[in-house]
């Protein structure tokens, strides 16, 4: 019953300017529980919209969102969200920032305390409870606000471009973290990202998505996400499956890309 | 120099200033022998060549103290602890002499003949050519131009060395030699016996140089300031004799008072006519005192008085150095009863004066207008309590206040105890408490400040978030925001009095403004994702307030609010001098009615270093709150 169900979601933003931007059209999926969602597009299509509608930022202006069999209304902490900056709370420690939910929601800090730990050690962080966010790297602070979110125990985990920012060492170990954490606490996330490899990596099902209007494209069901835990993510790039399917997504982006680029010249 | 010895303050200062020139040098050497040896990095432009040289302060430091004691004249007064008193006695006879030297080019550009001349001509040019305009009709020009012209001849005539009268001529000669009788005194340098006896007795217990009001002691007590004190009052005497000398012949007289009298005939129609009469009898009184000599004239009483300065100069000695290089921007001058310091003697005062004026205020039971600039009183806790306390509690309770007994005595209810506590009327422990100009100062800004947060900054994230707040109050607050707040002064002075009440609103004012504009700032920069991510983690709309968006904008409310105490600084001692009875504005305001340079000097340090002192506290504060400002 926990799916995440998108029906026949319509967005249209009206513009200052009184434009109209369609920015989802007629999208519909579900997303079965434990399982792990990349969605991959070029840039305007809408796929941050479409994150902030399930997040419950903003509502569809037709259709609906269903979680755990209610409709999506509004923000709720069944449904946590990374950023790509991290939006850590730059004023608090390691730990004010990952017991930041639990402490909203007065439960008792001697378990509180208890949760951190564990936490920060999943995501690698032992000892910098103290540490004042501001002074890690963007990893560290990325570890940070994975632990933030995962603290809560949401059922859904909706991740805007996570690693974006990130170098591409720090990239990949953050890859096989969230792979990890995926496996082990069988949550249902959803990742945003412009890097087609990230999106085969991090993807059981992988969403394409075209723009104007914002739409789903294609759907792929991979096998790359499950292969990732159980070797190294270098050795899986390396196949010639994950090659095909990478030049094939990436072609079909291009061509996108190239058709805006045509209609707006 | 030995003089120096004759006051330890005089000893110290000037051990002080040679101390300050020897560690200017020092340092400017040091500081040259290191830029020499320095291997770092030649380029300019590098701020690290900015870094350190504790050298350069030093030389700073004393560059600006040096500056204070030279032109304060308190190095000169170390030095040459006589010199002003000698130098009072020399501008006793500069300033007798004023009335005859003026008449000459020694300051002046002109004879005072030849300027008075060029005035008149200049007069009588524009009275010719409004003669000659078509105001008026041939008639009255055959009536006003022969006048016209027999007031020029007048004038001209006095130049004229054929009209001049012998016995004026002797007159001036005789002041010519009065004065070489006193140049010859001044230059035979000998006092009589008299003189001498007088100035022995002056010489005892006189003050010295700054040690009494007035400042600079007027009796000679030098034997070259007796010398000068012994011939001013002869110069005095010349002096208006000269005054009294004027160039009138009979022939003179006699066509002044024939020009009077017609012009008196001419009548008062129409009306430009008798304007014109009327410039022309203002000419009539311009030549008629007889200013002007015939070229020559006065030539023996000019050579006398060159002959004196001459002298004066010599006697002068080397007083003439230290007046030109010791003591700078400015002189000595005399006045009617007393001599005083003029220029930056006067206006800059002493530092060893300040010290000692600063140490007399300080002192809480002297302070300024039996007021302590900065002490601790003990205050009864009962009057706290009384002024916290608002009267009209006691009304509140029921019943009535007790009335007086027919034998005259009060009792006490429930009321009227209440209405004890709340006026502070019942008997308590003192407690200390701080008072005096400082304190009083620094606590309307404080309290000022404190409500200025206290209102401005919910209202001004409240403006931040919502449109209705912003809409509502954004036009109230721009538009009296920007008026200064001393515009503001009078009219809030006037609704909530010239005490606290008033300059605490005032002050708010301006604090409420700045604090709700830094915090509306702060609220509205908070990041979109941040607030999302509180969401996501189920923080409420309070939580979000008080967890996110209010540490979020700290940086802005603390730079808010350290602007904030700039501001009402300035306007609080802008307001203080307006009105009110207390505080520093107040001290340096009085001090200005009494033209007390050192005790406005005074009030400018201290507010020098409260404002330092507030920065330094705000600086501690930013740093110890935000580490983060600008890392997010």
């Amino acid at each position: 019953m926990s799916d995440l169900i998108a029906d026949h979601v319509d967005m249209t933003f009206t513009m200052p300017s009184g434009e109209q931007v369609h920015a989802l059209k007629d999208v519909s999926f579900t997303l079965k529980e434990g399982e792990l969602l990349s969605v991959l597009g070029p840039s305007g299509c809408g796929k941050t919209t479409l994150l902030n509608l399930i997040a419950g930022f903003l509502r569809p202006t037709g259709g609906r969102f269903e979680l755990n069999g209610a409709e999506i209304d509004g923000p709720g902490v069944e449904r946590g969200m990374v950023f790509q900056q991290g939006a850590l709370f730059e004023w608090l420690t390691v730990a004010e920032n990952v017991d930041f939910g639990l402490r909203m929601k007065k439960s008792p800090k001697a378990e509180n305390a208890r949760k951190v730990e564990e936490w920060l050690e999943i995501v690698g962080l032992q000892g910098f409870g103290d540490t004042p966010t501001y002074q890690l790297s963007g990893g560290m602070q990325q570890r940070v606000a994975l632990a933030r979110c995962l603290i809560n125990d949401p059922d859904v985990i909706l991740m805007d471009e996570p690693l974006g920012a990130l170098d591409a060492l720090t990239r990949e170990k953050m890859q096989s973290l969230v792979l990890k954490i995926w496996k082990e606490t069988g949550k249902t996330i959803m990742i945003i990202t412009h890097s087609v490899e990230e999106a085969l990596l991090l993807g059981e099902r992988l969403f394409v998505m075209a723009p104007r209007p914002g739409r789903l494209h294609k759907e792929y069901n991979l096998p790359f996400a499950d292969m990732g835990l159980q070797q190294d993510l270098r050795d899986v790039k390396k196949l010639d499956q994950f090659g095909e399917v990478r030049d094939e997504i990436l072609t079909m982006i291009w061509n996108m890309e190239e058709e805006i680029m045509g209609k707006s010249a | 120099m030995s003089d120096i010895f004759q006051s330890p303050r005089g000893i110290f200062i000037a051990a002080l200033f040679i101390a300050l020139i020897s560690a200017l040098i020092w340092a400017i050497i040091y500081g040259r022998r290191l830029a020499k040896n320095e291997v770092t990095d030649l380029v300019f432009g590098n701020p690290q060549k900015a870094l350190g040289g504790y050298h350069w302060v030093i030389s700073g430091v004393a560059t600006v103290l040096l500056f204070w004691l030279y032109f304060s004249w308190d190095a000169a007064r170390a030095f040459f602890p006589n010199a002003a008193n000698e130098l009072c006695q020399v501008a006793k006879v500069e300033s007798a002499l004023i009335p005859l030297r003026s008449s000459f080019p020694f300051e002046e550009r002109l004879l005072r003949g030849t300027t008075l001349l060029n005035r008149d001509n200049t007069q009588l040019d524009i009275l010719r050519n409004r003669a000659n305009s078509n105001t008026f009709d041939d008639e009255q020009r055959a009536l006003l131009l022969p006048l016209l012209d027999r007031l020029v001849a007048l004038q001209k005539g006095m130049a004229s060395p054929d009209n001049f009268p012998a016995e004026i001529g002797d007159a001036l000669g005789g002041i010519a030699s009065r004065i070489d009788a006193v140049t010859a005194k001044l230059a035979a340098g000998e006092l009589s016996a008299d003189q001498r006896a007088e100035l022995e007795a002056a010489k005892e217990g006189a003050p010295k140089w700054g040690e009494k009001s007035p400042e600079v002691p007027d009796a000679p007590v030098t034997e070259r300031g007796a010398l000068f004190a012994s011939v001013a009052p002869e110069l005095t005497e010349i002096s208006s004799d000269f005054v009294g000398v004027r160039n009138t012949s009979p022939a003179f007289l006699a066509e002044v008072e024939a020009l009077e009298a017609e012009l008196k005939a001419i009548g008062k129609e129409p009306e430009v006519v008798d304007d014109f009469r009327k410039q022309l009898n203002k000419m009539l009184r311009r030549i008629d005192d007889g200013a002007v000599f015939p070229p020559g004239a006065l030539q023996p009483v000019e050579q006398s008085l060159a002959k004196f300065h001459d002298v004066q100069l010599d006697q002068k000695g080397s007083l003439n150095l230290i007046d030109a290089f010791a003591m700078p921007g400015g002189k000595i001058v005399a006045g009617n009863t007393s001599c005083s310091e003029q220029g930056s003697g006067r206006w800059l005062p002493k530092p060893s004066d300040t010290v000692g004026t600063f140490a007399r205020m300080a002192d809480p039971d002297i302070g300024f207008k039996n007021i302590p600039l900065l002490s601790i009183k003990q205050k009864p806790l009962a009057e706290m309590v009384g002024f916290v306390v608002p009267d009209w509690i006691a009304d509140l309770v029921p019943g009535a206040y007790p009335r007086h007994d027919a034998d005259g005595t009060i009792g006490e209810n429930l009321k009227s105890k209440v209405l004890n506590v709340a006026t502070g009327n019942f008997p308590s422990v003192s407690v200390p408490v701080p008072t005096g100009h400082i304190w009083d100062s620094i606590m309307r800004v404080v309290t000022g400040l404190f409500f200025g947060i206290l209102f401005g900054v919910p209202l001004g994230l409240l403006m931040g978030l919502s449109r209705l707040a912003k809409g509502f109050f954004d036009p109230l607050i721009e538009l009296y925001r920007p008026v200064p707040p001393l515009a503001w002064a009078p009219l809030i002075l006037t609704i909530f009095g010239i005490q606290d009440d008033g300059k605490i609103f005032l002050l708010f004012m301006v604090a409420f403004a700045i604090m709700v504009i830094s915090a509306r700032t702060g609220a509205t920069g908070t990041q979109l994702s941040k607030i999302h991510a509180s969401h996501s983690l189920g923080a409420s709309r309070w939580q979000i307030l008080r967890n996110v968006i209010l540490p979020n904008s700290l940086p802005e409310i603390l730079t808010g609010i350290r602007i904030s105490i700039g501001v009402c600084w300035g306007t609080l001692v802008a307001a203080e001098m307006l009105a009110g009875t207390t505080g520093v504005g107040f001290v340096e305001n009085v001090a200005r009615k009494q033209s007390d340079y050192e005790v406005i000097w005074i009030t400018i340090i201290i507010l020098g270093l409260l404002g330092l002192m507030f920065d330094l506290i705000m600086r501690w504060i930013i740093n110890k709150t935000i580490p983060w400002r600008g890392k997010g």
